[in-house]
């Protein structure tokens, strides 16, 4: 298996983008993606995209989006995991380059969600659930995680202050990232008093309804300096891992299986701890997912998350930073976008080029993107060479 | 609007609470399933829910989706019945305040839902305290 790196990333800011369509949101991403790599050529690309069907009545994106970019008639599919279909898409064009099949693989995220009113946009994602036995007797995605937020804190005594800071702590990273749908700070009280959508969790507590996208340019390790001048970022971790899709049949609704299986892989492959991780963008899909992943990647132990956090522990200036570019609450959730805005995130600190939100001195990131809640995950880590 | 093999096939389940329970591991499986998985010898035989079991945790869904947005707000939980089964279903009949972890619920037929504005009744399962 070939070494795989990450020569080339590109975003634009996201957001509600009334004037642009989902063909417009990717090409953009790509263009920024392949100027900033300065590749001549791409072999492949894969596309992570949630529900285009749902969503925009649009499937066989990757016929479209080779058209609209103008590179056919290279091979492009598009990859479906619910929320983490980007970071599948990663995981895919880093097994196409890592087997030799391809050099250089272009792969994006792309979500297109304002087209719809937001009954439109709750059914769509809630098909990331189990229709027939959560959806069907009334289960909305912010049910779901308050759920597991109410077990969490009977079994572990977490503070509705402490999980509002979660956030809080977001907003202060995405409020100095110019790519963010809400680039502004958040008070805990704003968090505290928010419209309540699903009891414990309130409006604050979730990410919202974005148009976005974002992309990377993968290639050979040992063929990086020889095809872009951008100081090369190698993949050296990847798992993926599914767990039930209906949260009622997980042993633990706190445990966030699929995290730990896919983070035991990667944590393998790159021969690295979670002790050496200098920082990591994970999942916020809801307040709730933030403290349970951090958990379920070694960050801390189980029960523990709400009080790091609070201590300021997960902050930008704190021991393990998460979510430098605000996370999927302040820079947004295009769903299937998310995951290569994650590794954009990555690449960005890793590089030295994340302006006033960059971490000093690090060396390795990870990121996790969670389909559903948490019947899919992917985890990748990056690290300088 | 979904046609109308798809209620067809739903209604053991909804109606009659049907699922397999596997005589090896006595482990119950609701909705039914085909198999523990691909590797395993055990013998999946029909079996009914248990009527009474616990909540396990829940919600107060204030925000939901289309179909239910009169019936906000609603109690949903998720609840382990006696046998083991596990399922989500909305808690009625009982004051939101007086839901809590441990509660012991029994499963009633309900309707649930109407497909669109002139659609067809859906119903189902809803559990309430026993």
């Amino acid at each position: 298996m070939r070494d795989v790196a990450v020569i080339g990333i590109g975003i634009q800011r996201w957001g509600e983008l009334w004037e642009r369509s989902l063909r417009d949101l990717f090409v953009e991403a790509a263009l920024n993606a392949i100027r900033d790599a300065g590749v001549e050529r791409i072999d492949s690309m894969y596309v992570g995209c949630m529900s285009p069907g749902l969503f925009i009545g649009q499937e066989h994106l990757g016929s479209l989006l080779a058209d609209y970019l103008g590179v056919c008639p290279i091979p492009a599919l598009r990859v479906e995991s619910a929320c983490a279909s980007g970071g599948m898409a990663v995981r895919a064009g880093f097994i196409e380059v890592a087997s030799g099949l391809s050099d250089i693989v272009l792969v994006g995220g792309v979500e297109k969600m304002t087209d719809v009113s937001s009954g439109g946009a709750t059914y769509a994602l809630a098909t990331a659930a189990d229709a027939e036995y959560e959806v069907y007797q009334g289960a909305t995605f912010p049910g779901l995680y308050a759920m597991v937020a109410r077990d969490y804190m009977r079994r572990y005594g977490l503070t509705r202050e402490q999980l509002a800071q979660v956030a809080v702590k977001n907003h202060d990273n995405g409020a100095l990232n110019p790519h963010a749908q809400f680039p502004s700070k958040l008070s805990l009280e704003a968090v505290m008093t928010s419209t309540m959508v699903a009891d414990p969790l309130r409006l604050m507590d979730c990410s919202p309804i974005t148009d976005g996208a974002a992309v990377a340019i993968l290639c050979p390790l040992n063929m990086a300096n020889e095809l872009s001048k951008q100081p090369p970022v190698k993949i050296s971790g990847v798992g993926a891992a599914t767990d039930h899709i209906a949260l009622h049949d997980r042993k633990d609704f706190c445990e966030f299986s699929a995290t730990v299986a896919a983070c035991e892989r990667a944590y393998k492959m790159a021969g690295v701890g979670p002790e050496q991780i200098d920082f990591a963008e994970v999942h916020d899909c809801f307040t709730i997912a933030e403290l349970c992943v951090i958990e379920a990647l070694g960050f801390f132990p189980r029960g523990t998350a709400g009080q790091a956090t609070w201590a300021g522990e997960t902050a930008r200036t704190g021991k393990k930073p998460i979510n430098t570019s605000g996370g999927l609450k302040s820079k947004g959730h295009p769903v299937g976008a998310t995951g290569v805005g994650q590794i954009h995130e990555l690449v960005t600190q890793l590089r030295g080029a994340a302006g006033a939100r960059q971490v000093p001195g690090v060396k390795r990131g990870l990121a996790q993107n969670m389909g559903g809640s948490g019947g899919s995950t992917v985890v990748h880590i990056l690290e300088v060479v | 609007m979904a046609f109308v093999p798809s209620y067809w096939r739903e209604t053991p389940q909804r109606y009659r609470y049907e699922a397999v329970r596997c005589e090896e591991c006595a482990k119950v499986f609701f909705p039914p399933r085909r198999s523990c998985d691909p590797w395993c010898n055990c013998k999946l035989e029909p079996h009914t829910v248990a009527q009474e079991g616990r909540v396990l945790t829940h919600t107060v869904i204030h925000i939901g989706p289309d179909q239910l947005s009169d019936e906000t707000p609603y109690v949903l939980a998720i609840c382990e019945m006696d046998d083991g089964a596990r399922l989500t279903a909305q808690v009625v009949d009982c004051s939101p305040e007086k839901v809590e972890a441990g509660l012991r619920v029994r499963i009633e037929f309900r309707r649930i839902q109407k497909d669109g504005e002139s659609g067809i009744l859906m119903y189902g399962y809803k559990v309430v305290p026993a």
